[in-house]
């Protein structure tokens, strides 16, 4: 079975929201109607929008750290949004599984938004349905577009590459490994929806540079020369090892 | 959340209908075994139930106020193995048609005693309608209940109090009404009604009384450190990804003063339990109609307040990314 996905790496993603905007152009775009954006330059700016990119600070001044957060439907391997739906608009694909709604049969009653612990459907309140991420259902499948461009918009645009789209069910596939070896986790998994996208975390770049690493210790020139300081206690290669 | 006054008037109303239903099938019941006598008119019934069947048609009328698409309500009977709110779109209808038959038996007096034990108890084809409508009268009360108690990540709804108290609610007002309605057509239940008003009224009191307690020492499973997957005691929110506002910062919060918040409490606690306890105590003595009909408004526009007040408590884990509104 098959469980697209994707990966997006905290440690990687910069913020600069073109994840949401290229969602937002190309679903807005797409076969099911635009997504409603009233005073888009206003005051009160709303809409509808599959992806959002939050910002958080972790820890206390001085020692803070800023982490953008993307947030899209995470196309849970048991999604609670589901079941609830009294007329079966929401629904997750057995092929692949996405999440989708079927707009033609929601009567909005917004019952799966209640029921989504992640705030990820949001109702478009011009057509009066609820709208969620598609993972680009209309555009993964899609033959007519070069095949590497078979991707979520999202994934797409991300400057930075911090968004991977893949199939976690396939313990190979370049997700599945990232997930595997560079700590992959799932948002509030205390609820046991298992969610199928993946977050990486915020990991330190340090350098380690040694002293011995600066000097060396078994300069063999040091037996010719004046040695930079006196001698060091502690063996040393030279007197474990014969040249 | 925020409280959806068509959600407020669709639970409550219904609660009245079924309430008074039960009210109704309580005094014929009790009169078909004999443990009454037979004071009821045939208009108690009939009337008393065309009433409940109104309360319940209005109840499905504010339903339609909540739906984006209401043209599309008929699909909403499609998923009943999973949602219980499908359920809930069965089971209303089923209640009200068989309170139509229940009512129109007792209008047109249709009906054949079907056996007669020889302590005289009766059982008769209304009283069979009038089973089956209790049956699906109580589906329905756990329908509606569980529509939020089983929402597990809604912590102040995820409990079986949640049922119960939307039971006992609805079971309350109907009966305060059949009491204030047994002033024109049947004097005789009137301390029946009165007295078992009292006792579910109080008995609500408890439940109630005991999710409030429960509520009030929630632990809350979620926080921001597994909404993001940061392990930090300090994580604050700066931004939420939008600078207006959205569905989920609207619908999700009630945008109200948190004085405003815990004043309902109290004026629900007031207006739905206490003040009609004692309108009814002081109106049963003297059959005073103008007490009973008004233990049943005050407890009414209390009822619409601890709605309000249930939906506004839930604190949805959801919010949790969207705290900078």
């Amino acid at each position: 079975m098959t469980q697209l996905a994707l990966v997006i790496d905290l440690n990687v993603c910069v913020g600069c929201h073109a994840c949401v905007t290229s969602c937002k152009e190309w679903n807005t775009s797409g076969p099911a109607g635009s997504m409603c954006d009233d005073n888009p330059y206003g005051q009160d700016p709303t809409g509808t929008f599959f992806n959002r990119v939050q910002t958080y600070e972790v820890g206390e001044f001085p020692l803070t750290e800023t982490v953008h957060f993307p947030k899209s439907c995470l196309h849970c391997e048991d999604p609670p949004c589901v079941p609830v739906c009294p007329t079966g608009a929401s629904y997750k694909r057995e092929s692949d599984g996405i999440v989708l709604v079927d707009y033609d049969k929601c009567i909005g009653c917004r019952y799966c938004s209640w029921a989504c612990p992640y705030g990820a459907r949001e109702i478009d309140e011009h057509q009066k349905v609820m709208k969620k991420c598609t993972l680009c259902v209309d555009r993964i499948y899609d033959e007519e577009l070069p095949e590497e461009e078979r991707k979520p918009a999202c994934v797409l645009a991300c400057p930075t590459n911090a968004r991977l789209f893949g199939d976690v069910h396939d313990s190979e596939s370049e997700i599945s490994v990232t997930i595997r070896e560079e700590g992959g986790y799932q948002l509030m998994p205390e609820w046991g929806t298992k969610p199928s996208n993946h977050y990486l975390p915020r990991r330190k770049t340090r350098m380690h540079i040694h002293d011995d690493e600066l000097e060396r210790a078994d300069n063999p020139l040091n037996k010719e020369q004046r040695k930079p300081h006196g001698p060091i206690d502690e063996p040393t290669l030279d007197d474990s090892t014969s040249w | 959340m925020n409280p959806a006054f068509s959600v407020i008037f669709l639970t409550t109303l219904i609660g009245v209908g079924q309430g008074l239903f039960l009210a109704l099938f309580t005094g014929q019941s009790y009169s078909a075994v004999k443990l009454l006598p037979a004071a009821a008119s045939a208009e108690f019934y009939s009337i008393g139930g065309l009433i409940a069947l109104l309360f319940l048609v209005g109840g499905l009328i504010a339903s339609f106020f909540h739906l984006g698409h209401p043209e599309r309500a008929w699909r909403a009977a499609a998923m009943w193995r999973t949602s219980w709110l499908s359920r809930e779109v069965i089971a209303l209808p089923t209640v009200m048609g068989l309170l139509f038959i229940y009512a129109l038996m007792h209008y047109m007096q249709w009906d054949i005693v079907l056996f007669t034990s020889e302590a005289g108890a009766e059982l008769s084809v209304s009283l069979i309608v009038g089973i089956l409508g209790m049956l699906a009268t109580f589906a329905l009360f756990l329908c509606t209940g569980m529509i939020y108690a089983c929402i597990k990540f809604l912590q102040e709804w995820h409990t079986p109090l949640t049922v119960i108290n939307y039971t006992l609610l609805g079971t309350a007002s109907g009966f305060v009404l059949a009491t204030a309605f047994a002033t024109y057509t049947a004097p005789g239940l009137l301390k029946f009604f009165g007295i078992w008003s009292i006792i579910i009224t109080l008995t609500a009191l408890i439940t109630r009384v005991a999710s409030l307690l429960r509520n009030r020492s929630i632990k809350y499973k979620s926080s921001a450190q597994t909404a993001i997957g940061v392990r930090h005691t300090k994580v604050k929110q700066i931004t939420m990804g939008m600078m207006g506002g959205s569905v989920n910062t609207r619908d999700f919060n009630h945008h109200m003063s948190a004085l405003f918040f815990k004043s309902i409490k109290w004026v629900f606690l007031l207006l739905v339990f206490i003040i009609p306890s004692i309108l009814i105590w002081a109106g049963i003595e003297e059959a005073n109609r103008t007490l009973l009909f008004s233990a049943f408004i005050v407890q009414y526009i209390g009822l619409i307040a601890e709605r309000w007040f249930f939906f506004a408590q839930a604190n949805h884990p959801q919010n949790i990314y969207y705290q900078t509104v």
